[in-house]
C-alpha cells in the first residue's frame, strides 16, 4: 500500500472506530433542517422557495462543525511532527487527510440532502442539480476548511477563529451551489453552475493543500 | 562572531557548526558545534530549558536554526531537507500513537509509511507481541514508550534522534534500548540523544548544552 493510501485508511479507520466525529455531523445536518419547518411554518411553497437555501447552509455549517478535529487530534498526541517527518510531502498529506474529512463527512452529507430536500418540499426538478452540486461542492469544502483548520492550529479558542475564517471562504460555493438547484428548478439548465462548482473545486485542489501544509509547517515550528 | 572551524570528521558525519536557536524571544543557545561519526553516539545533556530538545528538533529540520550549518557527511542539510527527512528516525516526547488502535495497527502504520516490513518482529524486540492487539488506550506509560521505540527497529533509518528514550522504562526495557542502540552501532548508525540518567554507552561523546547557553539570552544576533 502507498502511504498516501495508508493515510487515508489510518484515518478511515479512525473515524470509524471513534464514530463520534462523523455522527455528530450528519446528526446535526438533519436536526438543523427538520428545524426550519417548525421555524417557518409548513407552508409548501414556503418551503420550496428556500428549500435549496437551507439544505446547502446546513450543510456549510455541519462540515465546519468537524473540521477543527482535521489536525487536532494528530497534532497533539506528536502524530503531525511525525507525519512531517515522513517521505511523503505535507502537501500530499493534506490531500490525503481531506480525501479521508469528504469521505467521512461530505459524502454522507450529499447522500442525506436529497432525502431532507423532501422533507422541504424541492420541486423535482431539483434533485439532480442538488446531488450533483453537493458531490462537487463538499470537496471544495473539506480542502478550503483544511487551509483555515491549518491557520487555527495551536491557537486558543480556535474553533471559533475557524469559522470566522472558513465561512467566508465558503460563499462560492454556496453561490453556485443553490443557483444551480434554482436554475434547473425554474426550468433553465443547471449544467453552467455546476461548471463554476467544478472550477471552484479545481481550485482548491490546487491551492488548498499548498496552504495548508505551509500552515502546518508554522505550527509545527 | 567567532567561526568554529569544522571539526575533522566532518566530511564523515552527521556535523552542525555555529548552531544557534531562538524559541520565542529567547536565545536557548548559540555557537554550538557537534559530529557524530558513523557508528557513534551523542548524548545531549543540561538542564531544563537548556535547548536539549530545541536542538533534537533542529536536527529533524522542524524548527530551522536561527544560524548555523548542519551537514550529512559534508552536504549540507537545507539543500535537500526531503532526503535528511528519510534519514532519520525522531521519538519525541509525544509517542504519536492513536488510542482506539490496537500496538500492531499503530506500528505497522508508522513502518508502512516509511516502507517498512515487520512490524511483529518489532514489537517482539520490546517485548510487546502479546499485546499486539491491545488498544493503546490501554497501555501503560512505560509500555506506550516501548512502543514507540519499536518504530526504531520496524523501518531502518541511519540516523536516530531520541528525546529522553528512558523515560518511563523499566530495568529489562532500559537493557532492551542498550541492545537495539548497540546493534544499530555495529551497522553503521548514528545515534544523537538527550537524557537524565546515566547510559552505560561505549564511546559515546557528551555535550553539555549548559556550555553554550548565550550570555545574554535576549540578544538575538542580527
Amino acid at each position: 500500500m502507498s502511504p498516501f493510501r495508508r493515510l487515508v485508511a489510518r484515518d478511515l479507520r479512525l473515524a470509524l472506530r471513534q464514530g463520534g466525529d462523523a455522527a455528530t455531523v450528519i446528526a446535526f445536518f438533519v436536526l438543523t433542517v427538520i428545524l426550519f419547518p417548525f421555524g417557518v411554518g409548513p407552508e409548501p411553497l414556503l418551503l420550496q422557495r428556500i428549500a435549496a437555501g437551507i439544505v446547502w447552509v446546513t450543510a456549510l455549517l455541519a462540515a465546519l462543525l468537524s473540521l477543527d478535529r482535521l489536525f487536532l487530534a494528530d497534532y497533539e498526541d506528536g502524530s503531525l511532527e511525525a507525519l512531517a517527518l515522513m517521505g511523503l510531502p505535507l502537501e500530499a498529506q493534506v490531500a490525503a487527510k481531506c480525501l479521508a474529512h469528504w469521505l467521512v463527512t461530505g459524502l454522507p452529507l450529499t447522500v442525506m440532502a436529497p432525502v431532507l430536500a423532501l422533507l422541504l418540499h424541492l420541486r423535482a426538478e431539483s434533485y439532480p442539480a442538488l446531488v450533483l452540486g453537493m458531490a462537487l461542492g463538499t470537496p471544495s469544502l473539506s480542502l478550503i476548511g483544511a487551509v483555515g483548520a491549518a491557520l487555527t492550529l495551536g491557537a486558543r479558542r480556535g474553533g471559533v477563529l475557524l469559522s470566522l475564517l472558513v465561512l467566508p471562504l465558503y460563499i462560492p460555493v454556496l453561490i453556485f451551489g443553490v443557483a444551480a438547484c434554482e436554475a434547473a428548478g425554474a426550468g433553465f439548465a443547471a449544467r453552467p453552475h455546476l461548471l463554476l462548482l467544478a472550477a471552484l473545486l479545481v481550485l482548491a485542489l490546487a491551492l488548498a493543500p499548498f496552504a495548508a501544509a505551509a500552515g502546518l509547517r508554522q505550527a509545527l515550528e | 562572531m567567532l567561526e568554529p572551524s569544522p571539526p575533522a570528521s566532518a566530511k564523515n558525519g552527521f556535523t552542525g557548526s555555529a548552531l544557534a536557536c531562538r524559541r520565542g524571544e529567547r536565545l536557548v543557545f548559540e555557537g554550538l558545534a557537534f559530529s557524530v561519526p558513523p557508528g557513534g553516539v551523542l548524548v545531549l545533556t543540561g538542564a531544563n530549558g537548556s535547548g536539549k530538545s530545541s536542538l533534537l528538533r533542529v536536527m529533524t529540520g522542524l524548527t530551522p536554526a536561527e544560524a548555523g550549518r548542519l551537514a550529512w557527511d559534508g552536504l549540507a542539510i537545507s539543500d535537500d531537507p526531503a532526503a535528511h527527512r528519510a534519514r532519520l528516525h525522531f521519538i519525541g516526547h509525544a509517542e504519536a500513537l492513536k488510542p482506539v488502535l490496537t500496538a500492531a495497527e499503530n506500528l505497522v502504520f508508522w513502518a508502512g509509511m516509511r516502507g517498512g516490513t515487520d512490524g511483529a518482529a518489532a514489537l517482539d524486540r520490546f517485548r510487546l507481541g502479546a499485546l499486539a492487539a491491545t488498544p493503546c488506550r490501554l497501555l501503560s506509560a512505560g509500555q506506550r514508550r516501548r512502543l514507540a521505540l519499536a518504530r526504531l527497529v520496524a523501518s531502518h533509518a541511519p540516523l536516530w534522534l531520541l528525546d529522553e528514550p528512558l523515560t518511563g522504562l523499566d530495568d529489562d526495557s532500559v537493557a532492551d534500548l542498550h541492545e537495539v542502540i548497540a546493534a544499530h552501532r555495529d551497522a553503521g548508525g548514528r545515534i544523537v540523544l538527550s537524557t537524565h540518567a546515566p547510559l552505560a554507552l561505549d564511546g559515546a561523546v557528551t555535550l553539555a548544552l549548559g556550555d553554550f547557553a548565550p550570555r545574554w539570552p535576549f540578544a538575538v544576533p542580527p
